[in-house]
């Protein structure tokens, strides 16, 4: 049992069935985020955590509390939405204080409470203002700050920072991360953005089409997808996905691939139970990074394969150089450094770090387990 | 190279702007003309009216038509002037206006927050309130109004024009709350406010421009509205009735600087509503379909 229980939740829309079967145990603390393309059913699961939407099956605890019926105010949550929902005919002080007056909280306290909060978030000079006086970093500090004076057990976050510019999301990205460190609440936070995802969580639910897809600390699911929708909806550029056979050599298993010219080449796997696919068609999944100049691979694996490959196009990036080359027909990118000296036609010497392949069965998607 | 395209661009603006002005100045002249003959004629004795001359400016100036259309003048049989008519009306439209305009802004409020199942119907049924003629409802409206005791008095007039005018006020709150982002709702409740609550907290102090525009709407209407006052007004007919009376008052001569005067009086409250809240009544009506 956690400290917020998703239990088996279904949520359907007359005969629509737009989540199935959630189960999420939130540990007490824990920073859980919910990523997923648009359309997959995240801001419906946190509605529902937030009591803004019924439950159709199963339950939601929190504490061990069953919270189905209770009512949105009841449930001691707090949630900043994505427009921030600022009062607009309110300063920025009522705005806060809103929630406490409505609970019956006495001045004072409000007052107190009030000024904590200004303070940690940096906005004491703006109380007086109204929210339409407010820039968009400030407005989303307010909205926090509304979330925060009522001392919640559970803090919702619905894509709080998708109407900011990309400067300011990574500062307000870093403040959350800071925030959540300093006052360890229970946060549960929807993104489409799988770099917030990773950069913020300690856990990730990954979700698609109102299924989880997997649930896991942001490095499982970045290096063991489990399946392939996991796989390239995580890390950007997204993993490479090629079609390759098993095949034996040493009695080792190796991935037989082709390279630019349709020459048969072989890589050796780390994980040695891929035997047991011998001669049979798997899906190779290589993250771009995995991929790189002899120079530039990862010194302490232990499985680094050169793999020799014409190069069609370079893309510097200033930190880094994106390579595109063809294996098995397919598009592919390495991540090389930034001073890497590749030139598009040519003939480059590529290290796979084999140590991160990953092999997908190609009927059911599925990671194969290592 | 632009400013040459900037230079054309103005001039033809000029040309194009003086007739506009000059086709708009002919159109508010022709239709300020009848204000005009009534100001002048009631402020001139009715010998200089009879004499033929309408469009002049008095010869004497008198404000002896005024004082007797409000408080001398013969309406019907008695002769009090309008000054109780314009009482009635004040006492029927003030309240009308205030109720009709809450409830319109609880059914909007309740048929965009708090969606319940069939809101829509109930939503076009009152909207088809709107487009059912006065006349029609005068036989059922009469019998409902017997029943509940409240014919021929001003509380009787003030349910009819509620009831008639709840169908444009919610019309009106609906479509200009269903722009209203529903999100502060969602916000508002979590902070633990109730219907009411968030209703007057949240709601209300922004509705300042539809309020505005319900305001002016039903005020104009109810104000002006004849049908309903003769047929259910009873002892306590409002303004317009009694104007008719005035206008329409068979015995003696036909003193018209008396009547341009009662009619002048009687537009005056609606004429001043407009004056006072008329730059926010075009501004309310675009609300709605306009975000931002
Ligand atoms: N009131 C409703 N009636 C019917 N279907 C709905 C309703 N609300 C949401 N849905 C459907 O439920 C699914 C999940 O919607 P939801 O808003 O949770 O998506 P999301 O993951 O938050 O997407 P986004 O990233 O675009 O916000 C969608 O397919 C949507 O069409
Ligand atoms: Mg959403």
């Amino acid at each position: 049992m956690g400290f917020l229980d998703i239990k088996n939740v279904t949520k359907s829309y007359g005969p629509v069935e737009v989540l199935h079967r959630v189960d999420i145990a939130v540990q007490e603390g824990e920073f859980l985020v919910l990523v997923g393309p648009s359309g997959c059913g995240k801001s419906t699961l946190l509605n529902m955590i937030a009591g803004l939407e019924g439950i159709s099956g199963g339950d939601i605890a929190i504490k061990g509390r069953v919270i189905n019926g209770v009512h949105p105010s009841k449930r001691n949550i707090a949630m900043v939405f994505q427009s921030y929902a600022l009062y607009p005919n309110m300063t920025v002080g009522q705005n806060i204080t809103f929630g406490l007056e409505m609970h019956g909280t006495p001045k004072p306290e409000r007052d107190r409470a009030l000024a904590d909060v200004a303070k940690l978030l940096q906005i004491d000079h703006l109380l007086d203002r109204k929210p339409g006086q407010l820039s968009g970093g400030q407005r989303q500090r307010v909205a926090m700050g509304r979330a925060l004076v009522r001392n919640p057990d559970v803090f919702l976050f619905d894509e709080p920072l998708s109407n900011l510019d990309a400067k300011l999301r990574v500062d307000m990205r870093t403040e959350i991360k800071k925030l959540h460190q300093k006052l360890k609440t229970t946060i549960v936070y929807v993104t489409h953005d799988q770099i917030e995802a990773m950069t913020l969580s300690t856990r990730i639910a990954v979700m698609n089409k109102g299924f989880v897809q997997q649930l896991g600390t942001p490095k499982e699911i970045y290096d063991t997808p489990a399946n392939l929708f996991v796989a390239t909806f995580m890390g950007s550029p997204a993993m490479n996905i090629v079609p390759a056979t098993v095949e034996m050599q040493d009695g080792a298993p190796h991935a037989r691939i082709t390279d630019a010219e349709g020459a048969p080449r072989l890589l050796r796997f780390s994980q040695a139970n891929l035997a047991g696919w011998a001669g049979k068609d798997i899906l190779l999944g290589i993250r771009p990074e995995a991929i790189t100049d002899p120079e530039g691979a990862d010194r302490k694996s232990s499985n680094i394969q050169s793999f020799a490959n014409r190069v069609t196009v370079t893309e510097p990036a200033g930190s880094d150089t994106f390579v595109t080359m063809t294996i098995s027909g397919k598009d592919a990118i390495a991540r090389m450094r930034a001073d890497a000296t590749v030139a598009p036609g040519e003939v480059f010497d590529f290290a796979i770090n084999m140590e991160k392949a990953v092999a997908f069965d190609p009927a059911t998607e599925e990671r194969i387990p290592a | 190279m632009a400013a040459v395209t900037q230079d054309t661009a103005v001039s033809t603006g000029r040309i194009t702007r003086t007739f506009i002005y000059v086709v708009l100045i002919v159109f508010a002249l022709f239709y300020l003309l009848p204000l005009y003959v009534m100001g002048v004629n009631s402020v001139k004795p009715l010998a200089e009216i009879t004499g033929g001359n309408m469009m002049a400016l008095p010869q004497t100036w008198t404000i002896e038509p005024w004082l007797s259309a409000w408080s001398t003048a013969q309406i019907g049989v008695e002769p009090t002037g309008l000054k109780p008519y314009f009482l009635n009306s004040l006492l029927m439209v003030v309240p009308a206006v205030a109720i009709s305009t809450v409830v319109g802004a609880l059914n909007g409020y309740v048929l965009t927050k708090w969606r319940f199942r069939g809101d829509t119907w109930v939503f076009g049924l009152m909207l088809f309130s709107c487009f059912i003629p006065f006349q029609i409802v005068l036989i059922p409206m009469a019998v409902v109004l017997g029943k509940l005791g409240l014919a021929g008095s001003v509380p009787g007039l003030v349910l009819v024009h509620v009831v008639y005018g709840i169908g444009f006020t919610t019309l009106y709150y609906r479509n200009y709350y269903a722009a209203f982002p529903t999100e502060l709702v969602r916000a508002a409740m979590m902070d633990g406010a109730g219907f009411f609550q968030i209703f007057w907290r949240i709601m209300l102090p922004v509705s300042g421009p539809i309020t505005v525009v319900s305001v002016i709407w039903q005020f104009t209407n109810i104000w002006n509205d004849f049908l309903f006052g003769a047929s259910f007004g009873g002892t306590s007919q409002p303004m317009t009735v009694a104007l008719n009376n005035l206008v329409q008052s068979s015995t003696g001569v036909k003193e018209y600087n008396v009547h341009f005067a009662g009619a002048i009086l009687a537009a005056l409250p609606t004429l001043f509503v407009y004056i006072v809240a008329g730059r926010y009544f075009v501004r309310g009506l675009m609300a709605g379909s306009v975000k931002g």
